[in-house]
């Protein structure tokens, strides 16, 4: 388990999910230490027209703020992020969020791969991507791009999410992906970040 | 999903376009254009960019299809409720000290915000001694919003969020139905000037006093939106409200210190 090879550093984690991942995402983000500064941009299926209350939500169990970007503001270390209802949130060139009003996404909007897909464009191996519980197949082809831009595709292993349909269709997609428990996740990017607690998890693992 | 050589062919296309059609989008966003230009090689059945620029130069018909994929914004009347009332209460007010106004709507695509200001302008008794400009670069966009007509089906949400937005009486009171279509009183745009614009290369036409280009920037690389926030400047008398979408803000323009938050949520900004 330990030969996984890490990218580099990665420079962001985006988030994908919908029905069920919520849960998957609190175990995710509980109180992630002082040292975890990569940032993370989630995408959730929100319902339509109606304000997301999704940062406070997140902001409770993370433990430190969580806000939905604006046009043009740029991704900064340390946050987390979460897609507005009614808007795809993409990252552009110059590592700032954009959006769009465009016609939805495998019935969503916002949509998994409309983020996914910019993130791997713009930083390519330095990038991980992880898609959680949800019962439509919005993010594999995404998760897909991820990979091959040469980022690292982690997927909620099926048997542990709510709705197995989102992870089934990005693991049936991406060959390369990891397939992991929401706590495998967590620990993961924590090593990922390199972060203390982690670490030393790791090294007792290793004696 | 995309690399260097989709990149030197993104460059090479809208120069293309540039020099070929007078459109240019050198300066929108890229992450949105290309996954608009990936969604037109699939529609033109192309396999690469350069296929889909071999195709808009030679082949009559293919650019103006093109155009529809690059420019068409989704819209939808009183989009952002909270918008329009606060329009209604606290722009209103300084809109009627005015003994005629200049409106313009920047990007105003198929016209349904265009339509939702006419209905809260009339509601306000404003819209007789207003004129308001109505600007796209997309002809195809222009002639929809001028015709006025959108498919029913659509009405119950528009409906919904007219009275959301502090409509007076009901949208039905101004558009007929017939034929799974709504067709929108024509006296409503007694007072709209459809027009040809394009904020990346056209110029300042009028003075006005407000403003709105919701959910066009976004598009916009900052260097754009520079340039057409620039345009609103120059064209907006001494306070005149600037109107932009939920997600836009001026915080990261060249511009920002000459405009105050006037209705910061809802973002409505005032010149200096």
């Amino acid at each position: 388990m330990e030969s996984w090879t890490m990218p580099a550093t990665a420079e962001a984690i985006v988030v994908g999910g919908s029905a069920g991942a919520l849960e998957a995402l609190s175990t995710l983000l509980a109180d992630l230490p002082d040292d975890f500064t990569v940032p993370i941009v989630i995408v959730l299926h929100l319902p339509r027209h109606k304000p997301s209350v999704l940062p406070e939500v997140v902001a409770a169990k993370a433990g430190r703020p969580v806000r939905e970007p604006l046009d043009k503001e740029p991704v900064s270390g340390s946050m987390i992020y979460v897609a507005p209802a009614d808007y795809h949130l993409l990252i552009d060139r110059e590592v700032v969020f954009a959006f769009s009003v465009d016609e939805p996404v495998n019935f969503s909007l916002p949509s998994i791969d409309v983020l996914f897909e910019s993130a791997a464009d713009v930083f390519g191996a330095r990038l991980i991507g992880v898609l959680l519980s949800g019962a439509n197949a919005d993010g594999a082809s995404g998760l897909k791009a991820i990979e091959d831009a040469g980022g690292l595709a982690i997927v909620q292993a099926p048997e542990d999410a709510s709705i197995p349909v989102m992870p089934n269709a990005a693991i049936a997609l991406c060959k390369h992906a990891r397939v992991l428990p929401a706590a495998g996740i967590r620990a993961y990017l924590l090593r990922s970040a390199g972060c203390g607690e982690a670490t030393e998890r790791k090294e007792n693992h290793d004696r | 999903m995309h690399d260097d050589t989709f990149d030197t062919e993104l460059k090479l296309i809208l120069e293309a376009i540039y020099l070929r059609f007078h459109y240019d989008f050198r300066h929108y966003s890229p992450a949105s254009l290309k996954r608009r230009l990936s969604q037109a090689m699939q529609r033109f059945g192309c396999r690469s960019l350069s296929g889909l620029q071999e195709r808009i130069l030679h082949e009559p018909g293919v650019f103006p299809e093109l155009l529809s994929f690059l420019t068409i914004i989704v819209s939808e009347m009183f989009r952002d409720p909270a918008f329009y009332l606060a329009l209604r209460e606290k722009v209103v007010p300084f809109l009627q000290t005015y003994p005629s106004l200049k409106i313009w709507v920047a990007g105003c695509s198929t016209g349904e915000e265009v339509y939702s200001l006419a209905i809260l302008l009339k509601e306000e008794e404003l819209l007789d001694r207003s004129l308001i400009y109505a600007t796209d670069i997309n002809p195809k966009a222009l002639r929809k919003a001028k015709a006025g007509i959108y498919d029913l089906d659509r009405i119950a949400g528009f409906s919904e969020a007219y009275q959301a937005a502090g409509g007076r009486t009901s949208l039905s009171d101004y558009y007929t139905a017939a034929y799974g279509s709504a067709v929108f009183d024509k006296a409503l745009r007694k007072n709209i000037l459809f027009s040809d614009h394009s904020l990346a290369t056209d110029n300042v036409f009028a003075e006005v006093q407000l403003v709105t280009c919701r959910n066009v920037l976004i598009y916009f690389d900052r260097a754009l939106q520079d340039r057409a926030i620039g345009l609103f400047r120059d064209s907006l008398s001494r306070k005149g409200f600037l109107a932009l979408g939920a997600k836009e803000t001026l915080r990261f323009s060249d511009h920002a210190a000459e405009f105050s938050e006037f209705a910061g949520a809802e973002r409505i900004y005032q010149k200096e």
